[in-house]
């Protein structure tokens, strides 16, 4: 905005002011980003944007020169990237850590600039900023060319839905504006990026220091005469075709303030709607008519994409957070399973297998990980089998949803096509989806409704099922008492099975070893199979390690409820080192057995076990005669 | 094709937005009121994104005791004609150890009155997200905050370590005891507010426009005599003074600035040329370098 201030425009007449606001209103807005690896000059290059497009006050100047003596890397210099690094960790360690948004405005265009973190390690961040952004601009040290973030970064920002892409080869004065290295690292990277999809590359040789062809062209680039960066941001049209698409409405929230009104408040995510014309609900394929659009300045007759509004329907029909109102002739996918480009965001691995929460822009569901087609090498692009997605990595993931859930592909729509993953623990979001297409297995295998049922087959057998499922480290006692306590079930009539960890690794799980990935696979197979014995009618009893609490968490959706009995065997480390039954933890101790839970792979204690059995100074015995009074009491014995 | 939407719409659009994505995922939610020009922004947003219902959340001000009487009249006057559900909090232990910026200085006052206040007011009533009206031009630490900003359930902020957040899809998880504070203005920028205030005729307090008003100068800065709490040091004296201000928060910490702008259109005529910036009138910020970040990290908004 200062750019107006002071030089370039003449003191504001009030008179007029109100017709100069108007025109700031008419201004198209550009959101980009800069990206690119460390030291790349990324938050250089906006301080010096804000800088030359007078857009610092000068209290922040003056707050400026004062930061660049204390922290500053350019010796005597203003340090730029002080502008906008503004966490203490960051001015202290002169990196960027988080992305910060600037905003500023020239005489032809509005700008929000996010500018990202170049660190592998923060790479979650660069995305943050990218998921909004209609244009990157890419920045390379002109001396070090192409970089394995410099791709990294790329590949994200193509799956993110960015086609535009400025190449800005910074610290072009320290190779002495020579023309050769611009074009050799301009050449690299069109070679690499030819199938991200991009529409526009524009590479332009520049001195983020210095100034050099970042808002006026550089007398020290003669060989260049391309636009500078203020320049081809102004002028950039980034707007995707002029086509509508069809209309989409994620419904968010539904305002009842009286019985006689029941409004769906949500953003309109594309194309339009008016008052009389038709909708179906997504979800349901129910139809119904658009009665109004309210809005606090008062009814409208249409309603557009971007806009916050909240629609009537003629009828009353079932519609909550999470469906969509959408045209009848052109409908989103509906379904249970689907195909999603993943970027992984967390310390810990994406494992097939385990379940995560799926968050789209109002919907939110239970997925898994059906499936890990592959994961994209960003050296090379090529697409690796893969058995986990770790910190950072890329790759194409199928999901199966506990629940159907509305989309469209993220190629046909970045609003509707998009979606968040949720650690279920720690509520942590620790990937981001671009859908690719939905997968039809999920219409085609239907389920085949049965006569007798889980009910009926429990009543013949008089008892409630339910599956016992004891986690503790190895030797802690769990089989023993498992075994125990199933004898007196037995005995009293009960009908009966045990799962035993060892056991089903002879058989249905004998293709697994003990890496995190299959440990999940293990849980998940052993999950799956009590389910059907407690459909059975039969009391399972579950003895496995079960170090992950993700995975005792799934099996507990797994059942019914009240079905699922965690029981925590409690005995110490030590303790089970101690009785060794089976001479593994001496081994594991002696680094000859691998991820041995304890030793080398963690155990994650139950917070909240349904029976905690300590053992220390108990005999088994005593243990199972517990466990025995606990099931009387509840009903299952 | 309709025309795009102008700047400010597709500011609107995502505010409100914001406001419907907590109404439908928390349990308790609460909408800061400073009584300050982003806080009636913030309220009219409010108002609209759920009509013609009222807004489904209370407004909480957290009073210091030390703020202009013209904010207190003003909040009390917006309460009764929009008819939300007002509540204050104070600080009674501060009140009780007569906690004041003038003899504790600015950064003891702010904590206890505000910052350990604002946490003892979320713990009673156990709101589980919180409006707030920050912008991202602010500061350089607010440039770096999510608009959904996790906080533990100490209400720390983790700067070091936020959530990722992609497109529209916020993550509004916590655990028992955990929050998150709301930014629905993040995008905003000074002038954006002016402009929507302008545009949608916001009441506003009349502090923002210049008046004659008694003011001592200390320290470089105008300070209104608002009361007769701030006393005199020797060698000041109390002037009128055609002045206004453009933040606004305990009077003793708030700079006026001189000003003929007595109307909308030449407050934000006054905006247009101005060459320093909106907080540089808030003793708050200046104290030590980094500072708001670290008010932050304890739990200021």
């Amino acid at each position: 905005m200062l750019q107006e201030k002071g030089s370039a425009l003449p003191e504001p007449d009030i008179a007029d002011i109100r017709n100069y606001l108007a025109s700031q209103e008419n201004k198209t807005l550009l959101r980009f980003l800069t990206c690119g690896s460390v030291d790349d000059g990324k938050s250089t290059l906006i301080g010096r944007l804000l800088y030359d497009t007078k857009l610092i006050f000068e209290d922040q100047l003056a707050a400026l020169e004062q930061d660049s003596k204390k922290h500053g890397t350019a010796g005597e210099e203003i340090d730029f990237a002080l502008l906008v690094d503004g966490l203490e960790a960051e001015r202290e360690q002169g990196i960027t850590i988080d992305v910060a948004y600037r905003f500023f405005s020239t005489p032809k265009r509005k700008f929000i600039v996010a500018d990202t973190p170049g660190h592998e390690q923060y790479t979650r961040n660069m995305a943050t900023g990218a998921s909004t952004a209609d244009l990157a601009v890419v920045l390379i040290d002109a001396r070090q060319g192409v970089l394995p973030q410099t791709r990294r970064h790329s590949i994200i920002a193509s799956l993110l839905g960015i086609r535009h892409i400025v190449l800005a080869v910074n610290k072009i004065d320290l190779v002495g504006f020579d023309e050769a290295v611009f074009a050799k690292i301009v050449a690299d990277y069109e070679a690499f990026s030819k199938d991200l999809g991009f529409v526009s590359v524009v590479p332009i040789p520049m001195s983020a220091r210095y100034g050099d062809n970042v808002t006026r062209a550089s007398e020290n680039t003669p060989w260049y005469s391309g636009p500078s960066l203020l320049d081809h941001l102004e002028t950039v049209d980034v707007e995707e075709g002029l086509a509508e698409r069809p209309f989409r409405f994620p419904v968010q929230y539904v305002n009842r303030p009286n019985l006689d009104f029941r409004g769906f408040a949500g953003t309109v995510a594309s194309g339009s709607i008016g008052v009389g014309e038709d909708v179906v609900v997504a979800k349901s394929g129910k139809r119904s008519r658009i009665k109004r659009i309210v809005t606090h300045d008062g009814d409208r007759e249409r309603a557009f994409e971007g806009e916050a509004v909240t629609l009537l329907l003629a009828d009353e029909i079932e519609v909550s957070r999470g469906n969509m109102l959408v045209a009848p002739d052109a409908r989103p996918y509906v379904a249970d399973q689907l195909a999603a480009n993943v970027v992984w965001f967390d310390e810990h691995p994406l494992l097939p297998g385990r379940m995560y929460l799926l968050r789209t822009e109002t919907d939110q569901v239970n997925a898994t990980v059906s499936h890990l087609k592959h994961r994209v090498n960003i050296h090379n692009f090529a697409h690796e089998a893969a058995k986990c997605l770790e910190l950072n990595e890329v790759g194409v993931c199928n999901f199966s949803l506990q629940a159907p859930i509305a989309f469209d592909s993220f190629e046909d729509n970045r609003t509707t096509g998009a979606f968040v993953l949720i650690d279920r623990l720690t509520n942590a979001t620790v990937g981001a989806g671009m859908i690719l297409y939905p997968l039809r297995r999920a219409a085609n295998i239907h389920w085949q409704a049965l006569d007798v049922t889980k009910a009926s087959r429990a009543e013949l057998k008089h008892q409630k099922p339910a599956v016992l499922w004891f986690t503790g480290l190895s030797g802690s006692g769990k089989s023993t008492i498992a075994n125990l306590l199933e004898r007196k079930l037995h005995a009293a009539g009960r009908h009966t099975y045990i799962l035993d960890g060892d056991n089903v690794r002879h058989g249905l799980n004998r293709d697994l070893g003990f890496t995190e990935e299959d440990r999940v696979e293990n849980i998940r197979r052993v999950a799956e199979v009590a389910r059907l014995m407690a459909d059975a009618g039969l009391i399972v009893l579950v003895s496995f390690i079960s170090p992950f609490r993700a995975e005792r968490r799934m099996a507990r959706d797994l059942m019914d409820e009240g079905e699922f009995i965690e029981v925590f065997v409690d005995t110490p480390f030590e303790e089970c080192a101690r009785r060794d039954p089976k001479g593994l933890y001496a081994r594991a101790l002696k680094g000859e057995i691998k991820n041995f839970t304890g030793v080398d792979s963690p155990y994650e204690e139950p917070e909240l076990a349904d029976v905690h059995l300590k053992t220390a100074g108990r005999e088994p015995e005593e243990l199972a005669d517990e466990l025995e009074a606990w099931l009387r009491e509840r009903g299952y014995c | 094709m309709p025309a795009p939407l102008t700047h400010l719409q597709r500011l609107e659009a995502e505010s409100i937005h914001i406001m419907r994505e907590v109404a439908a995922t928390f349990a308790k939610p609460v909408m800061l009121y400073s009584i300050g020009k982003d806080s009636s922004v913030l309220l009219h947003l409010a108002m609209k994104a759920f009509y013609p219902a009222k807004p489904p959340f209370p407004f909480l001000h957290v009073d210091t005791t030390w703020k202009f009487r013209e904010m207190i009249a003003f909040r009390d006057r917006m309460a009764a004609e929009l008819g939300f559900d007002l509540l204050v909090h104070i600080n009674e232990e501060g009140v009780r150890d007569g906690i004041n910026p003038i003899d504790h200085g600015s950064n003891t006052h702010t904590h206890i009155m505000k910052t350990v206040a604002l946490r003892q007011a979320l713990d009673k009533y156990g709101f589980d997200a919180a409006f707030g009206g920050a912008r991202r031009d602010e500061e350089k630490s607010r440039a770096k905050e999510r608009i959904f900003s996790f906080r533990t359930a100490t209400h720390a902020w983790d700067p070091k370590n936020q959530r990722p957040e992609m497109w529209k899809i916020y993550n509004t998880r916590v655990a028992k005891g955990e929050s998150i504070r709301v930014f629905p203005l993040s995008n905003w920028t000074e002038l954006d507010i002016w402009q929507y205030i302008l545009q949608e005729n916001i009441p506003i307090v009349p502090l923002y426009f210049a008046r004659k008003r008694p003011v001592v100068e200390r320290d470089g800065m105008l300070i209104m005599v608002d009361d007769d709490r701030l006393k005199l040091q020797p060698g000041e004296k109390v002037e009128e003074r055609m002045v206004r201000f453009r933040t606004l928060g305990c009077y003793p910490l708030t700079g006026a600035i001189e000003s003929t702008a007595q109307t909308l259109e030449e407050v934000v005529a006054e905006m247009l040329t101005a060459r320093t910036s909106e907080r540089q009138g808030r003793l708050i910020d200046r104290d030590e370098a980094g500072s708001m970040e670290k008010k932050k990290r304890e739990g200021y908004f």
